[in-house]
Parts: C-alpha cells; structure tokens; sequence
C-alpha cells in the first residue's frame, strides 16, 4: 500500500555528526558490500571501462563552507535515505511497490512490485533512489532491515552496515521516535536537524552540525618547548654560544 | 529533468487524443459512417499511442497491470483508471456515430469529462512533484488542459472556436514561461538548506562524490535541452498556438485541421521537450549543478 501508515511504532533511522566524518567512504563501501553481496544486486555498468557508472545507496558529498569569522571548513556529508515520515517516494507509486513499514517507519522497494517507472525517483528531495537499470527497478536504503533484526548475527553487528563499518563513529543508528534512546539525546545534545524541512516531508535521520572552529573555539594548545638532546643538544648550546 | 521520448510521446499524444475525443463525444463535430469512424478511430489511436509510449520507459513493463493497485495516493495510478474509463465509456458513441445508432448525446459526454479527468491526472502527475518547483505550479493543469483542448478543437476543425482555444493555449504557455522561471528561487531550498551547512555561511562543492554521472545527474540534471530554450519558447509558441489561431479562423475546417494539426503537434512537442528539459530538480543542490 502506498498510503503512508501515519503513526509508525517505531522511527528508526540514522543520526550523521558532521564534526565526525572525515569523508573516507567507508561507508559506502560497506554499504554497497552488503548490498550488493557480489550478486550484483546493486549494478556497476562499465566499472573498469572510461565512464563507470553504478547504483549506490550512499554517497558521500564534500562541501566548503566559509564562517564570516575564521576561514573555509570542509564538511563531509553522507547523504543517503531519510526515512520520511511524510516519504513523497511512496505516495506517488502507482503499483504499491514503494512502501512505509508501520512496525518501524523504514521506506523499502518491493522489487517484485516494482515496474520502474522512477516516479519515486523523482518526488525524493534527497536523491536517495537510483534505477538498477540492469534489472529495471528502484534500489533505495533498506537500513539494512536483513541485518537489525538477524538474531544469527553478534548483537553488535545487528545495525546498519555504514554504521557497523564508521571508523570515526559518525554514524548513529536507533529509534528517533523515542526521546530517551540514545540517538534522540545526541540530536537534542548536539541540536540535530532535518534536511530541507520546507519539502514537507519530515525526515527521520537527522544531521549533527559541525563544531565551532577557529577563532572563538576551544584555544588552540601552546607548542611543546623543544629540548633538544645528545648531538642535537650539543649542537644547539654551541650554536647558541656563538 | 531528462525529457524521455517516450514521456513526451505519451503526455502530448495523449493530451492530443483525449482533447478530440471530447470534441467528438460532446457532438461537436456532427459525423457519420466511415467519417465517423476514421475521426473516432484517430482519436482513440492517438491517445492509445500516447499510453503506450509510457510504458517504454519503464523497467518492468510486463508488471504494468499493477499500476491500477494505487488510486488512492498515486496520480499515476488515477491516471491509468481514468484513461481506460474514458475509452471505454467512449465507446457506445463512437459505435453510435460509426453505425448511426442514434445514442443520446449524454452518454457521450459523461466520456468527455473522463477524458478530461485523464488529462488533468496526468498533468498532476507532474504538478504533484514539490521536488520540481517548476512544475509544482497551478500552470502545468492549465497547460495540459489548454493543449489538450486547443489541439482537439484544431482537429476537429472548430474554426473560430479553435482560433480561441489556440490562443487561450498562448496565453498558458506565456504564464508557464514567464512565471517558471522564477518557481525555483520562490522555492527557497539553496545548497545551505539541503545540506543545512547554510547557517554556518556559504557553502560551496568541494569535491563531487564520484567522479562520472550517476543515475540522479543523468535523470534530474539535463543541461542540454536548454541550452536553446528562448528559440524552442517561440518555436512552441508559434507553432503550437499562434500560427493555428490563424489557420483556424481563415482556412475551410478540413485544410485548417490537417496543416494547423501537424503544425500544432509540432509546437506541443516542442513546448514538452522543454517542459522536462527546462524542469529543475532541487537534488541538483547536492551537487552545485541545476
């Protein structure tokens, strides 16, 4: 049903600190490793020719952004699905392949529904949807609904790929829609936000902005005195001498 | 956005088809016998072309019987029930005027307002899409609607009354112009609010996530197609609208049809050529590019 389930028990989703990544793609290494588990479930057309091209679930964008008061950060930025609460992508699908899970609010493509009419594609402001175009149907985050609720896996491989495989931990996973789990509080610690809100569709996943930098932050630390030793040393006290 | 030949096909064919079919299900056109059945036999073909082209887009067409599931959310869903309602209810008047079985003309006409409900479901299709500011905008039904109802009356041969409608479609396609071009800055979404960095102060691309087009650039960044839109802005102007005005009122029914017709539907190709090629997405956000 492409009706949207309104009131969802649960809204997992991702909490993403800017200040954390450092932009190494992992993530979307990981991401598209499990996803794709060498069965090509996530195509690359002509990936060893001169213009490859390939269905990625994640994609990890560079920004530059210029504080009137200090110079230019540079902010990593993983954009990958929302979540919606109000998901556009699922409203306008004809054929009921898009769909919004009442049990925990993640948005999924029923491939076997699927005609590939790229609709959805469309009506996503973030571009979390591209056409497996080998296959003729839409490919989206699935949160990696096969892994969070695998009991055969360890407990700390049950949460999503990108968040398992973060080397700098910048990526959160767990219930948005409960105020005392662990991601609320880090959105309500660190003023987490949504992505373009002014598009109506209440985004689950929220971004942690960077910190402050520069002139006004934390001081930076003095320089350690260098105390020079054996050769150098005496090199140092001779010349000093002189 | 990427104007897909076989979305064109579908909305101008269609909207071609659909709008002469209501000037033959109202009896705007008295025909009958073979008369009748070449005109209705026009109107159907051009608006089963326009559905059939749609399906050539799609990735798994086989499954296209399932795009009826959704009505309830989805315009494209809406659209497939009213396109086939309409041709279906059609179909007493067009056997009527074919074999002169003298159907009262009311049966004909609850077809025509399906027909019209086709077209206005299709234009939400795209009308619908908050993404397209361009599109998100009372002129695209008023477009559709005008193409759909200027291009009927042109080939119906309605003289004065296709003058009118040819130009009420000039009057359209100006607003959707003019007023277009500013949708995108009305919107208000810039880099900053889709990346949310916008607080901190300008922000600016650094480095594109992957190095060759993807999926999105190639669907929702088509720079091409406008690189020439002031010279196809008059092309469908002229073409589809003005010079047809003139045709219509001047020339006898039959000549005006066919040359203002086959002028026209290059006008209405030309103006959705652009209607996709000029339509920006705010994904392009993400990647500095409109």
């Amino acid at each position: 049903m492409t009706c949207l389930p309104g009131k969802t028990a649960k809204s997992l989703g991702l909490v993403i600190d800017l200040d954390t990544c450092v932009g190494c793609q992992a993530c979307v290494t990981a991401c598209k490793g499990w996803n794709d588990r060498g069965a090509e479930l996530l195509p690359d057309e002509n990936p060893y020719g001169p213009e490859p091209s390939g269905v990625f679930l994640n994609r990890v964008h560079s920004y530059e952004v210029t504080p009137p008061d200090g110079p230019a950060w540079i902010v990593n930025f993983p954009r990958s699905c929302l979540h919606c609460e109000d998901a556009p992508c699922v409203t306008v699908c004809p054929t009921g392949a898009s769909l919004k899970r009442a049990e925990d609010g993640i948005v999924l493509v029923n491939e076997d529904a699927c005609i590939g009419c790229g609709l959805c594609a469309w009506a996503c402001p973030y571009g979390a949807r591209e056409m497996d175009e080998a296959r003729g149907v839409m490919k989206k985050c699935t949160l990696c609904v096969d892994r969070i609720y695998d009991e055969s896996l360890p407990p700390e491989d049950r949460q999503p790929a990108c968040v398992r495989t973060c080397p700098t931990g910048a990526r959160h996973f767990g219930d948005l829609a409960d105020p005392d789990s662990a991601v609320s509080r880090l959105v309500a610690e660190r003023e987490g936000y949504a992505l373009m809100p002014g598009m109506g569709t209440k985004p689950v996943n929220r971004y942690l902005p960077p910190r402050r930098k520069g002139p006004g932050a934390a001081p930076v630390l003095a320089p350690l005195e260098g105390k020079a030793t054996g050769l150098a040393g005496w090199l140092d006290r001779m010349l000093g001498k002189l | 956005m990427h104007p897909a030949p076989s979305v064109i096909l579908f909305t101008t064919l269609s909207g071609l088809g659909f709008g002469y079919l209501v000037f033959l299900a109202t009896g705007a056109v008295a025909l009958s016998g073979w008369a009748a059945f070449f005109a209705w036999g026009l109107g159907y073909g051009l608006a089963v072309a326009g559905l059939m082209a749609s399906t050539f887009h799609l990735g798994n067409p086989q499954r296209a019987l399932k795009a009826f599931t959704q009505w309830r959310s989805s315009w494209l869903s809406r659209e497939a029930w009213t396109s086939c309602a309409a041709l279906f209810a059609l179909a007493p008047m067009a056997l009527s005027d074919w074999l002169d079985l003298g159907l009262p003309r009311p049966i004909g006409w609850a077809g025509a307002v399906l027909a019209l409900a086709t077209v206005g479901c299709t234009a939400m299709i795209y009308t619908q899409l908050k993404t397209v500011p361009r599109w998100n905008h009372w002129t695209t039904p008023a477009s559709f609607f005008a193409f759909a109802l200027a291009g009927g009356a042109v080939l119906a041969g309605q003289g004065w009354l296709a003058s009118g409608l040819c130009l009420s479609l000039g009057l359209a396609l100006v607003l959707q112009f003019r007023l277009g071009d500013h949708q995108f800055a009305a919107r208000g979404e810039t880099m900053g609010s889709a990346t949310g960095l916008g607080g901190i102060g300008p922000v600016r691309v650094f480095e594109q996530p992957h190095t060759g087009p993807n999926y999105l650039m190639r669907e929702m960044i088509h720079v091409v197609g406008r690189r020439h839109a002031r010279k196809l802005r008059l092309i469908a102007l002229l073409c589809a609208a003005l010079v047809p005005a003139v045709l219509c009122a001047l020339l006898p029914p039959m000549v005006a049809a066919v040359t203002a017709g086959a002028l026209h539907l290059t006008g209405a190709l030309a103006a959705r050529w652009l209607f996709f090629a000029e339509a920006e997405h705010v994904v392009g956000l993400y990647y500095g590019m409109r």
